[in-house]
């Protein structure tokens, strides 16, 4: 079982490089290779949730070369929560994407880059030393930006300018973190980093550090204030990209990483808990107005991404065993309804050729299927029972009264009622009423888009079921002492079986 | 200390020329020496004061030798920074082929 860890980036790696390789002669064979990567990495990360769950953690030593010294990947609790999640999105997203990329030329460019993207997610989600989980997050960052310019339209050049200038200041930030806290501690590996931090204590570099890493990984995540790419980024993408980007892109790179170097390596002071909750309510609420007001159906989704970033850094930054839950299942269904919804929205584009919602309308009887499911995830995204949002959220909101932190509930729910408003507007403009000028002549996606939607939607409906005793002791329990329980952690990464 | 001051300094300059500067490729120029102040910066944590070359100290020596993990380090980062100045150098190409400007006061359609 531990040679597990090393093909969730393996895998990815081989199947962009085959698709790259063979992508010009087998016109098919890209798409080939995007789909099944992604369903064997799938079922690998599931394969890893029952191991680590029935042996605890799994540590591999690249090499053989042993840890400290070596370089370790480290499957653990919350590594293998953040796989599923981001794996069970790709794989969904490149089946939609075998349809809805046909229109685009060079789909076998598209398919390299997008599996060069998962290798690099999946890597920093199993890296268990700072520098690789620098080189790995730069993988999945230098494949996002070209993706995001994959239209080489004027709005996507733009877009993917400013989201390379940002994500290169982030990962400045990031790598000049990990340098000094080399300089502090002498070692990369995660664990060893957290032994010689409360063997012999941080020093005020460490303040240096967790200021660095924040705005570093602050702008990965796109939590206000370092938010302002991610609404030209993620709409000009092609969106199948958007709802990877969206949907696992800032979470893997942004918050994983987040509390990775808080919680495992810096630990988890007072000071961080109460910036990571402020953080994450101002995101709440500006991501949230800013959405009210849009027109272009993707840049609205992009700026809701903000604002449910925000409930995920809230639920974290409580710092309690239930927040940490309820952050971490946020986190999972975010990735659900959210991708869902940039799918929606690009069958919508694809039937109608526009993302504006004053020019749709009367959807709901041409597109059956993309209205419906477009249903379900704003009702999820807006927190109605039963939907799966509606469970993470009030476990977000539970925790932060448990904690006396009344004003922080009361702004969630805000930010929630607002969010629905900005829903309706959506389901009214889109799907309602008699049709737009764009809407005369269009009908239903292709069947294999359907499919992805309708999996995310069905989905989003049982997800609450997560929350069960069963299932939660498998994923987000497993995940949440991932985090909570450091020391442990630490020995079990310093340890190589 | 003099020396991590100066080399905090650069990538303040690195960093303000990317905020500031309206011109792409000044930005661009601007990305290239930020980076090159934290690859200065993994350099300075590894050296030594008299050090010598890894490769040239004998078993037991290792206070003598200059920490070779940075210099790694470096090269990994330096090979990063190629690919990302090179990307963003073929898409100010792109843009100037649609805008005609590399002016970002003047290639802003996004926004709201």
């Amino acid at each position: 079982m531990t040679a597990l860890a090393p093909l969730f980036v393996g895998l990815p790696l081989a199947g962009a490089f085959l698709a790259a390789l063979l992508g010009r002669r087998y016109a098919r064979f890209p798409e080939a290779s995007g789909v099944v990567t992604a369903l064997v990495v799938f079922v690998l990360s599931l394969l890893a949730l029952v191991a680590v769950h029935r042996q605890g953690a799994i540590v591999y030593a690249v090499g053989a070369w042993e840890a400290p010294l070596g370089i370790t990947m480290v499957l653990d609790g919350f590594s293998v929560f953040m796989l599923v999640t981001v794996n069970l999105v790709a794989l969904l997203v490149t089946v939609f994407s075998l349809d809805y990329m046909r229109r685009f030329t060079a789909g076998w460019l598209f398919y390299t880059l997008f599996l060069l993207m998962l290798a690099g997610m999946n890597g920093v989600v199993v890296s268990g030393d700072m520098f690789n989980l620098f080189v790995f997050l730069e993988v999945a960052a230098v494949s996002s930006y070209v993706l995001v310019a994959f239209g080489t339209g004027k709005h996507e050049l733009e877009a993917a300018f400013k989201y390379a200038v940002m994500g290169t200041l982030g990962s400045l930030f990031i790598l000049l973190g990990v340098a000094l806290l080399y300089a502090r501690t002498s070692t990369l590996n995660m664990a060893d980093m957290a032994n010689v931090i409360v063997a012999e204590g941080g020093g005020r570099v460490l303040s240096l550090v967790s200021a660095l890493v924040l705005a570093g990984f602050g702008l990965k995540a796109a939590a206000v204030p370092f938010h302002a790419w991610l609404p030209d980024a993620h709409p000009s993408a092609p969106a199948p990209i958007s709802a990877m980007l969206s949907g696992v892109l800032i979470k893997s790179l942004g918050v994983y990483a987040l509390c990775r170097v808080f919680f495992t390596v810096i630990g988890f002071t007072p000071q961080v808990s109460s910036i990571l909750m402020f953080l994450g309510v101002v995101s709440m609420l500006a991501g949230v107005f800013l959405a009210v007001g849009q027109w272009d159906l993707k840049r609205l989704l992009a700026y809701h991404s903000i604002s449910q970033i925000g409930y995920v850094l809230l639920g974290i930054g409580l710092g309690t065993p239930l927040g940490i839950a309820g952050g971490l299942f946020h986190l999972f269904n975010h990735s659900l309804f959210k991708s869902l919804l940039f799918l929606d929205s690009g069958a919508i584009e694809y039937a109608t050729g526009t993302r504006d919602l004053k020019r749709m309308g009367g959807l709901s009887r041409k597109m059956p299927v993309t209205s419906s499911t477009t249903f379900v995830a704003s009702m999820s995204i807006a927190g109605i029972p039963p939907f799966n949002g509606f469970w993470s959220k009030l476990v977000i909101i539970v925790a932060a009264v448990e904690v006396g932190r009344y004003g922080y509930a009361f702004l969630a729910v805000l930010a929630s009622v607002l969010t629905l408003a900005s829903f309706t507007k959506v389901l009214r403009y889109a799907f309602q009423g008699r049709g737009g000028d764009m809407t005369e002549s269009c009908h239903e996606v292709p069947v294999l888009m359907r499919a992805a939607m309708i999996a995310l939607a069905a989905l989003c409906l049982v997800g609450g079921l997560l929350l069960l005793p069963g299932p939660r002791e498998y994923f987000i329990d497993m995940a949440g002492q991932a985090l909570t329980d450091t020391v442990h952690t630490a020995t079990v990464i310093s340890e190589v079986r | 200390m003099t020396v991590y001051l100066l080399c905090l300094v650069l990538f303040g300059l690195g960093v303000y020329c990317m905020l500031v500067k309206r011109n792409i490729i000044k930005i661009i120029v601007g990305t290239i020496i930020a980076e090159t102040a934290v690859n200065l910066f993994l350099v300075l944590v590894a050296y030594r004061v008299g050090g010598i070359a890894p490769i040239l100290a004998t078993p037991g020596q290792a206070d003598a030798m200059v920490d070779p993990l940075p210099q790694a380090m470096v090269l990994t980062s330096i090979v990063i920074g190629l690919a990302t100045t090179a990307l963003m150098v073929a898409i100010a190409m792109r843009i100037h082929g649609k805008y005609g400007t590399y002016d970002i006061a003047e290639i802003r359609e996004l926004r709201g």
